[in-house]
């Protein structure tokens, strides 16, 4: 049993409470490292051969990094589309499928880049 | 929710109305740079996957990347990359109530473009320079 009171207190406009807010930041702050060591292994791979780049990929710290990067852009990606089509998406019907499609597309990126590096560390 | 009856009130004034300012602009692109890197993700997924795959696969997908339509959509990307990243940290900046005096805003605004056309170059003169 919850008092109304209690059933809204600390859920705002949004009905989530600060979670999205907060998340967002979180991803943010996350990315500014993970995207910098991502674009230096990129910048050390430009007009490397297909062996070079898997032996930098199997790297495992290089490994990790890209994985953590996938991870976090693909949440921040997610959230900050999700404002987008709330902000200029005013149809009810068509915000719904779109917040769908966002989710099912920022998951299948995700999932393929994770597929990706599982794959040329432990398939290949 | 009871019957609303509409009524005509005037609106407020939007974009075209106002003088453009450095600040708008930044704004606007650090909104627009969003979905650019969203989809830009795909290429990094594509690299990704032709990595994984096969020799010829990635040696298609380089070959792609290095012809001129190629190496231009990357360095709108690199770019876009770096002017999200400034705003975001603007906003961070904001987020601790700091930085909102009209000279702190300018000041942001334009190290934002300043800060993410310089990233850019240096990336790609880096990129260029140690060219395997």
């Amino acid at each position: 049993m919850k008092t109304p009171l209690g059933r809204v207190r600390g859920m705002g406009a949004a009905h989530s409470g600060a979670e999205h807010f907060w998340l967002q930041r979180l991803t943010a702050v996350a990315n500014i490292p993970l995207l910098i060591g991502f674009l230096i292994v990129i910048v050390s791979l430009v007009g490397r051969g297909h062996a070079t780049v898997i032996a930098t990929l199997t790297n495992p710290f290089v490994a990790i990094l890209i994985l953590a990067a996938v991870i976090s852009v693909v949440i921040h990606m997610r959230l900050g589309m999700q404002v987008i089509i709330e902000d200029y998406v005013h149809s009810e019907a068509l915000k719904i499928l779109l917040l769908m499609a966002n989710t099912f597309l920022a998951f299948g990126i995700g999932l393929a880049a994770i597929y990706a590096i599982l794959k040329i560390n432990f398939g290949l | 929710m009871a019957e609303r009856k509409m009524i005509e009130r005037p609106l407020s004034p939007h974009l075209q109305i106002y003088r453009l300012t450095l600040t708008m602009v930044m704004s606007g692109l650090h909104r627009m740079t969003g979905p650019v890197l969203y989809f830009g993700t795909l290429l990094l997924v594509w690299w990704l996957m032709a990595v994984s795959s096969s020799q010829k696969q990635f040696e298609l997908v380089s070959a792609l990347f290095s012809s001129w339509i190629g190496q231009l959509i990357l360095l709108g990307y690199t770019w876009a990359l770096f002017h999200h990243m400034m705003g975001g940290i603007r906003h961070f900046i904001w987020d601790f109530g700091r930085g909102f005096e009209p000279h702190e805003r300018e000041f942001l605004a334009f190290a934002s473009i300043v800060g993410s056309l310089v990233l850019t170059l240096v990336v790609w003169v880096l990129g260029y320079m140690l060219k395997g």
